[in-house]
């Protein structure tokens, strides 16, 4: 009985502080307590960094008066923080960025959310997929690649990527079905861990988005075949001794017909006010003009495309139907 | 070589400035409250504090944070021993001595002990990473998905074939650990296993919510029932316990030794620290001729995990350095951190930023003698904790178990299992089986299935692909010879028996 009593004595109270909150709509709205900042991820990956960059730009420009506290939400594939902010609705203190489990967590496992569940905030880039071997291999583009993958006959060649029916493996199936090759698709954890298997040989290729890889590129460990994008990355300042990302060729030129971008946007809770989802869309504009925002963008080659209010929502509904078809033909859509 | 030494020097030059000593023991400070409040772990204590540092020069961030890490390592082992609460994963094999130490009165012995290994084996793998840094990053490259398997597979074994229960009792207890660990999604399906419809089950069941809950709550229950009072409280505070457990340790050279090499195997791999911790343990038990008393408070059973824990703690920032994949999950969050500091780690990190790396590896050095000084002036102190009644001290563990366990994910439903977990802890005591080997399918199994998985899927399912080359024949030969040992050492002695009238 005692110990009944101590526990809801002292955890109580501070659990009221950590969680419960309050909608307080106002005019030119300002957030009045501190906003969560809710990861679909673990710590360490992609979407983690660039949130707690943010809250660091946020305290070192002083861009807001409530401080920014990130919350790693990453059960079930980043369902749990998603569904996390569905059931905060009206809930202006919590914001979610996403990365693409936003459209392929809710397809593969059934849970139920989708954008729609949501309040789009902004578009603030678009991480890139880029094809990489093992720079020890013969391979010089991707179509020599892709011969010898069709040429050693199908679950040959290994492709290693992050997670299941995920990003990577949807590209994976799309190279597949445009070269007409099969590969073995191995899942691992994380971005990191996929680029050191491949230096390592225990894979043959991946799909790593450049931050992940681009160490092992510089060190002329991995070799760059081709980028999954419709037009060539920005960047031209050279990264290894002899490239850029810019002199890396789209897959299209390559002949191998695949474009697949992420997105890294943010939402927020369902139904909260127009000056709320304002005040954030501001916020993130004054975040995109500082120098740390900007050299981040270079360093992990990001597509710099920044989206809000009805083009953003054209945008994520255009690209849940791409993942709802693409995750059909590969046969990862969740049974009913 | 020489050019490194000349580079470490300039690396102490850089780290001695007063501003980053007084952020090295700040961080120091922070570490050991982060490692003792169970639930907070050095992971996410580093990345709540990470965007603090963005506004200090990298050198000094990366020190204050390696600080916290360091820190954190030495802060697991206090609640381990004092209370029976492992706050991190690496620190249950430190409850298996430390804890019956603190019942016999012997806290300050255990503490000491358990810091001072740690700091050898801290030092040892500094010293390595010193010296070997691009010899051995090569190594960690071998390790695919079946070396990796392999080593859990060792892991696994060395604990079925050491354990005082029954094997049987062993293997079940284990069995369940797998059954939580199973709970959530999957790695290689991508689908949400054991969740029976309900979500809130998704996250699965984290490490620490059932390690406090089988072990700190358990352990409160039991007492409850002993008649509410701490068999360690007679102890009495000595400030010489330090220099008197000194004299004892050097006895233990060899244990320590072989500690370092697994802690620093283990640790490069990057199989983790967990691994390193039990693995040592259990090597320590078979070798040592008091190996049978292990378990009920032997200072060689604290010294041998805290040891190779430390060891691997420290070299896993190897991996992180020299090739950008992170050895733990505090790794992991530093890495971040070097990307936000526009530092990029990898091959080329040694080369570029010399002054970074140099100035980190001294660092190491420094923070953990500055850990050791600030951790061994307290001994006294935290034993004397053991002193105020079970009746004050037992409601702030709940509460502070209740926080932590809380922290984990910011659910409550959290807190509920943790009790729930307690209970089972109380249940699994009466009845005599083991808690550690739940704890470690728990902690490792998920990792041990997936790397399972993926070396069939790379082998489309030839098992052969576990001896196809030296590294991971080796250790899976090991694995099943450890698995088997208690009936070959059987067999042995009986041939020796049958040989010896002739």
């Amino acid at each position: 009985m005692r110990i009944q009593r101590a526990f809801s004595r002292g955890v109580m109270p501070l659990l009221a502080v950590f969680g419960l909150s309050m909608a307080a709509p106002a005019a030119a709205w300002e957030p009045a307590k501190p906003v969560e900042f809710v990861i679909p991820a673990g710590t360490g990956g992609g979407a983690d960094q660039m949130a707690r960059l943010i809250q660091g730009i946020v305290v070192k420009h002083n861009l807001m008066k409530q401080s920014l506290i990130p919350i790693n939400k990453s059960g079930g594939a980043g369902a749990e923080g998603f569904l996390d902010v569905k059931g905060s609705k009206g809930d202006p203190h919590k914001i979610i960025i996403t990365l693409s489990n936003l459209f392929t967590t809710p397809l593969a496992t059934g849970v139920p959310f989708g954008w729609k569940d949501l309040t789009p905030v902004a578009m603030l880039a678009l991480d890139q997929f880029v094809l990489w071997v093992n720079a020890e291999t013969p391979y010089k583009t991707a179509t020599e690649y892709l011969d010898a993958v069709k040429k050693a006959g199908p679950n040959k060649f290994k492709m290693g990527g992050t997670g299941s029916k995920q990003e990577d493996q949807i590209i994976t199936v799309a190279i597949e079905k445009a070269a007409g090759v099969k590969f073995t698709y191995v899942p691992f954890k994380g971005g990191g861990e996929v680029a050191t298997q491949l230096v390592g040989k225990h894979i043959d290729s991946s799909v790593n988005n450049p931050i992940e890889a681009v160490a092992q590129w510089r060190a002329g460990k991995l070799r760059a075949l081709c980028v999954f994008d419709d037009q060539r990355m920005p960047y031209k300042t050279k990264v290894t001794d002899t490239m850029s990302w810019n002199d890396i060729p789209t897959c299209k030129e390559s002949g191998v017909p695949t474009d697949y971008v992420m997105l890294r946007g943010i939402f927020m809770s369902p139904g909260v006010s127009k000056d709320q989802v304002e005040f954030y869309v501001n916020l993130f504009k004054k975040v995109r003009e500082t120098p740390e925002w900007k050299d981040f963008m270079e360093k992990g080659a990001f597509n710099q495309s920044f989206m809000t209010g009805q083009d953003y929502v054209k945008w994520v509904e255009k690209n849940e139907a791409l993942h709802r078809d693409l995750m059909k033909e590969a046969g990862f859509l969740a049974k009913p | 070589m020489l050019e490194d030494i000349n580079a470490l020097f300039h690396g102490f030059a850089v780290a001695l400035t007063p501003f980053n000593l007084l952020l090295m023991f700040i961080g120091v400070t922070l570490g050991v409250i982060i490692g003792v409040l169970p639930g907070l772990g050095g992971a996410n204590g580093i990345a709540i504090l990470l965007p603090l540092t963005f506004s200090m020069p990298p050198t000094s961030a990366i020190i204050m944070l390696s600080c916290i890490y360091w820190g954190a390592l030495f802060g697991g082992a206090i609640t381990s021993i004092l209370f029976n609460i492992p706050g991190e994963p690496w620190s249950v094999a430190t409850t298996f001595d430390g804890y019956p130490m603190a019942q016999q009165g012997r806290a300050g012995e255990a503490l000491t002990g358990a810091f001072t290994s740690s700091f050898i084996g801290a030092l040892f793998a500094v010293v390595m990473i010193t010296f070997l840094a691009p010899l051995v990053a090569r190594f960690a490259l071998q390790f695919g998905p079946p070396e990796f398997f392999a080593v859990y597979f060792l892991t696994f074994c060395s604990f079925i074939g050491m354990g005082k229960e029954p094997p049987f009792k062993i293997m079940a207890s284990m069995m369940l650990g797998f059954a939580l660990a199973a709970v959530g999604i999957d790695t290689v399906t991508g689908q949400l296993r054991l969740i029976f419809g309900w979500h809130e089950l998704m996250r699965g069941f984290d490490f620490l919510i059932a390690v406090i809950g089988l072990f700190g709550i358990g352990e409160i229950l039991l007492s409850m029932e002993e008649g509410l009072s701490f068999s360690g409280s007679s102890a009495k505070i000595d400030p010489k316990i330090v220099l008197e457990t000194w004299k004892k340790l050097p006895k233990y050279w060899l244990t320590s030794l072989r500690s370092c090499l697994i802690g620093c195997w283990l640790g490069i791999t990057p199989g983790g620290a967990t691994p390193a911790s039990f693995m040592s343990y259990g090597v320590a038990k078979r070798i040592s001729k008091d190996g049978a008393k292990f378990g009920s408070g032997q200072l060689e059973g604290v010294v041998a995990p805290e040891t190779a824990a430390h060891a691997a703690g420290t070299s896993a920032l190897l991996p992180m350095l020299s090739l950008g994949i992170p050895g733990s999950p505090t790794a992991a969050v530093l890495l971040g951190g070097l990307l936000i500091w526009g530092l990029q780690p990898g091959p080329l990190l040694f080369v570029e930023q010399k002054d970074f790396v140099w100035g980190l590896i001294a660092s190491m050095y420094l923070g953990n003698i500055a850990g050791l000084v600030i951790v061994l002036t307290c001994v006294p102190l935290f034993a004397a904790i053991l002193r105020v009644p079970f009746s004050i001290i037992a409601p702030i563990i709940i509460v502070i178990c209740a926080i932590g366990a809380y922290t984990v994910h910011n659910a409550m439903l959290d807190i509920w299992f943790m009790l729930l977990f307690g209970v089972a802890g109380y249940v699994f005591k009466k009845l005599a089986y083991p808690l550690a080997p739940l704890v470690l399918a728990l902690v490792l199994g998920d990792r041990a299935e997936d790397s399972f998985r993926q070396a069939m899927l790379i082998a489309q399912g030839d098992m052969r692909i576990f001896f196809s080359n030296w590294l991971v024949g080796s250790i899976m030969a090991l694995g099943l010879v450890m698995l088997f040992w208690p009936l070959v050492s059987k067999l042995l002695a009986s041939l020796r028996a049958s040989k010896a009238p002739a």
